[in-house]
Formats: C-alpha cells, sequence, structure tokens
C-alpha cells in the first residue's frame, strides 16, 4: 500500500515531540533575531562611524553568506577557539543571527520613515536619546514593519531544518531516522511537509491580528481621521 | 546693564560653501519679545534653530541666561559643547515648530506629560497636574484625552505650546507657527502667544510671517535679508518708516499679497 495509516499513527509521537523542537528554535531564533535585528538597526544609524560603519559592514557580511555555513561555523569552528556549545544551542543563535541582520534592514525603514520633526521634538524637549527611542520612535516605527518582520519569522521556521545538518532533532531529523529504520519515507515527509504549512498557515493569521493590535493601540490610538 | 537672556556672538552658520548666518550679533533682554521677518532663504529659521541646538554653529557663541549654550568651559576655554553638557542646558529654552510635530501615538495629555516626567523626573501625578494646567490655559482642558489626528490643525498646535511650556524655559521660540494652519485658525493660536507674553515672563522670540501680529505683539522687529539683520528696531519705526530699500521692497510685496 502506497500510504500506511497505521504506520503514521505509530511515528506520529515521535513527529509531535520533534515538532516541539522546531517550535522551540523558530522562537528562541526568532526572538533573538527581533532584538539582534533592532540593535543593529539602532546601531547602524548611529552617526558616530566607528559603530555604524562596522554594524553594516557585519550585516553585509551575514546576509551574504549562507545560513547553513554559518550554522556549521557556529557548531564545528567555534570548538577550535575552545567556545563548545550544544547543537540546538549553535543552531538557535546561528538562525538568529542571519535573520537578526535581514531584520535590521526592515527596522532600518521603520526607523528612518519615522519624521524629522518627531526627533527634533525630542531633541527641543531634551529627551535622552534612550527615552526618545523607547518612547517616541519605536512605538511609532515598529508597527508598520510587523509584516515584514512576521515575513522573516515564516522564513525562519521554514530553515529549521538545516538544524537537522548538525543532528538537532527537530521534524527533519526525526522523519529521516524513522524513515532509515523502517525504510518508509513518504508518511514521516509528508507529515512534516503538511506540518510545516499548517504552522505557517497559522503563523502568517497570528502575525496579521499583532499587526492591527498594534496599529490600534501603539500608532494610531486616536483612529486616523 | 542686565545680563542678556539670549546673546548671539558672532555666529556664522554654513552648509557646505553656502553661508546661511553671517556673524550675527543679537542680544535680546529678559521678558524681550523679538520678531524675526523677511524673505525665506534669509536664515531666520536657522537663528532659531541654533538656539534650540537643532543644527550646529560654525563660527561664534551663542550664550543663554549668560551661559555659552554651544559651547562650554573646558580648562578655562570655550571648547564645542558636547551631548552632555547640552542636556544640562538645552532645558532653558523651548521651541514650537511650523507642522507641530506632536508625538501621535500619545494623547494631548501624555504629550505634556512626557518631558516633565523623564526630563524634569516629576512624579506621575505632578507632570499630570501641571500638563492639565497648561493644557487649560491654552483652552484645551476638555480634550486631554485626546489623540493628535482627532484635534484640528490649531488645536494640535496649541497643544504644542502647551508641551513646550511643561518645561518651564525661560526663552521660547516660535518657528512659524501658524503658517501650516488654515486661515480661520491661525487667530487661536496667536491669542494663546498674546496671553502667554502678558501673564508669563517669558522671553519670546518667533519668525513670523504675521506682520499685523508682529507689530502689536513684539517690542523688537529683525529684518534678516541674506544672512544678516538688515534693519531692526521697535515695530513703529520697521513697519511705518524703514530706513533699508529691502525692507521697504519686502513689507510692501508682503502686505500687497496679504
Amino acid at each position: 500500500m502506497f500510504w500506511d495509516w497505521s504506520y503514521v499513527w505509530e511515528i506520529m509521537p515521535a513527529l509531535l515531540r520533534a515538532s516541539l523542537v522546531t517550535i522551540q528554535a523558530t522562537v528562541l531564533g526568532f526572538i533573538l533575531a527581533a532584538v539582534l535585528g533592532l540593535v543593529l538597526a539602532i546601531m547602524r544609524m548611529s552617526k558616530t562611524n566607528w559603530i555604524s560603519i562596522p554594524t553594516a559592514g557585519f550585516v553585509e557580511f551575514i546576509r551574504s553568506t549562507p545560513v547553513l555555513i554559518q550554522i556549521f561555523f557556529i557548531y564545528f569552528v567555534f570548538p577550535e577557539f575552545g567556545v563548545v556549545l550544544p547543537a540546538m544551542v549553535a543552531g538557535v543563535i546561528a538562525l538568529g543571527l542571519h535573520y537578526g541582520s535581514y531584520c535590521s534592514e526592515v527596522y532600518r525603514a521603520g526607523l528612518e520613515n519615522i519624521p524629522s520633526g518627531q526627533w527634533e521634538a525630542s531633541i527641543a524637549l531634551n529627551l535622552s536619546p534612550y527615552i526618545t527611542f523607547r518612547d517616541i520612535i519605536i512605538p511609532q516605527a515598529i508597527p508598520p514593519v510587523v509584516p515584514a518582520l512576521g515575513n522573516y519569522l515564516v522564513a525562519l521556521f521554514k530553515e529549521t531544518p538545516l538544524l537537522s545538518a548538525i543532528a538537532v532533532l527537530e521534524l527533519m531529523q526525526t522523519a529521516k531516522i524513522l524513515g532509515s529504520e523502517s525504510f518508509r519515507y513518504v508518511e514521516p515527509i509528508t507529515i512534516v511537509g503538511a506540518f510545516f504549512l499548517v504552522m505557517s498557515l497559522v503563523a502568517a493569521a497570528l502575525i496579521r491580528r499583532v499587526e492591527a493590535y498594534l496599529n490600534r493601540t501603539l500608532r494610531n490610538p486616536g483612529g486616523a481621521r | 546693564m542686565t545680563t542678556p537672556m539670549v546673546k548671539f556672538d558672532n555666529v556664522t552658520k554654513r552648509y557646505g560653501s553656502l553661508t546661511v548666518l553671517d556673524s550675527l550679533n543679537l542680544e535680546i533682554a529678559p521678558n524681550e519679545k523679538v520678531a524675526i521677518i523677511g524673505p525665506s532663504g534669509s536664515g531666520k529659521t536657522t537663528v532659531l534653530r541654533m538656539l534650540m541646538t537643532l543644527e550646529r554653529i560654525n563660527e561664534g557663541v551663542i550664550y543663554v541666561d549668560g551661559e555659552p549654550m554651544t559651547h562650554m568651559q573646558k580648562n578655562g576655554k570655550l571648547v564645542p559643547a558636547d551631548e552632555r553638557y547640552l542636556r544640562r542646558v538645552r532645558g532653558n529654552v523651548g521651541m514650537v515648530f511650523q507642522h507641530f510635530n506632536l508625538f501621535p501615538h500619545m494623547s494631548a495629555l501624555k504629550n505634556c506629560m512626557e518631558a516633565p516626567l523623564h526630563v524634569l523626573g516629576l512624579s506621575r501625578k505632578a507632570a499630570a497636574e501641571r500638563a492639565t494646567e497648561l493644557l487649560d490655559m491654552v483652552g484645551l482642558g476638555d480634550k486631554r484625552d485626546q489623540y493628535p489626528s482627532q484635534l484640528s490643525g490649531g488645536q494640535q498646535q496649541r497643544v504644542a505650546i502647551a508641551r513646550a511650556l511643561a518645561m518651564r524655559p525661560k526663552v521660547m521660540l516660535f518657528d512659524e507657527v501658524t503658517s501650516a494652519l488654515d486661515p480661520e485658525l491661525v487667530g487661536e493660536v496667536l491669542n494663546v502667544i498674546r496671553k502667554l507674553g502678558t501673564e508669563h515672563s517669558l522671553t519670546m522670540l518667533m519668525v513670523t510671517h504675521q506682520m499685523g501680529f508682529a507689530r502689536e505683539f513684539a517690542d523688537r522687529v529683525c529684518f534678516f535679508y541674506g544672512g544678516r539683520i538688515a534693519e531692526s528696531g521697535k515695530p513703529d519705526e520697521i513697519f511705518n518708516d524703514p530706513k533699508e530699500e529691502r525692507t521697504r521692497q519686502f513689507l510692501s510685496a508682503v502686505l500687497e499679497a496679504s
């Protein structure tokens, strides 16, 4: 038979457990990417050249090299320098770093869209740079870029199978192991594909809700006229 | 003679090879109201922007209340001010902008509370009281919970005035504050400024195209032309009997248009 339901039920618990690892890697990786991206974006906008230029170089370097190489580098090369990381940690850092540099460009677009008058009003009121970013600039800059950040969340999620290359027991790695044990690949690979499809759709719907919520509460609480 | 509240000492500002202000010398007494008029590109807005430290100056020193604003003392010498020094002295000056520049994501009240809360370190209660008082003063006590997008241009500008006043500056700068308003909303903003002038002891500098208001309100009018003060004097002298040909041309062009 081409599709064996009893085999599906048999492997389902293992795949569900693995899906938790996938989700965990996604969430942790994206939190890192979202925070790091904002920091990189602000550093890149700095008027001090010795901050902005190296930051720009770093972002371009990370964006222009494949994430798989970065994963390998952190997992296999870092130990040469005495930094030994568990596979999951190395994978999350690599994904967070890679997508963080993409997110920094998104944040930068959001930050640069803030009218100069907002900065000038902040200076005229003598607000510190920290308060200016926290209370004035970031609440206005982030809501418009939530959809773009959401795209990167989904993209990062779909890249987590790369972690199977360093033997993180996420969905893809688990499916491969199950397949090689039973010589049946149709069910595990299909289920994994379906899982990614469903989760991507759920994530996209969530992002739309977050976007609407932020627009309502942060950016334009009074409603546009 | 008392210390001038604002003093421009040989201040020059250039953008590349373009000299916007050419060794400006100007002293403004405490509580004096000065109107700055002149054609566009004459450097009049730059005067305010330099005083608010939004622009760095190339030469000279600006003093506010006897203290250097653009420079600081270091080993007995004046050196260009750093960020920390600027943060300390900038509180003496407040500014209202042509395009209001309210924070669109905050209510009128929050707009007026933000800086007193985080710069002056007022408690939430004290900041709210001060903001409410000032919003009452500009006639917007009932709009305190509205957001800028829910207010008219004139109302937004009055909130912006209240927001600047909440920092208790000694010097207030008004940069073409009625230029972006519909004509029927100009009056309400000018009334607030008038009220400020009579009820508070504030030094005011305003760049304006409202010649009638400048004439009635200002103690002194400075006519800027080509990065210099071409003529200055009491409003009556400037408007009735200008000495300079350029002043005469400018005034007749402006008065003809209105």
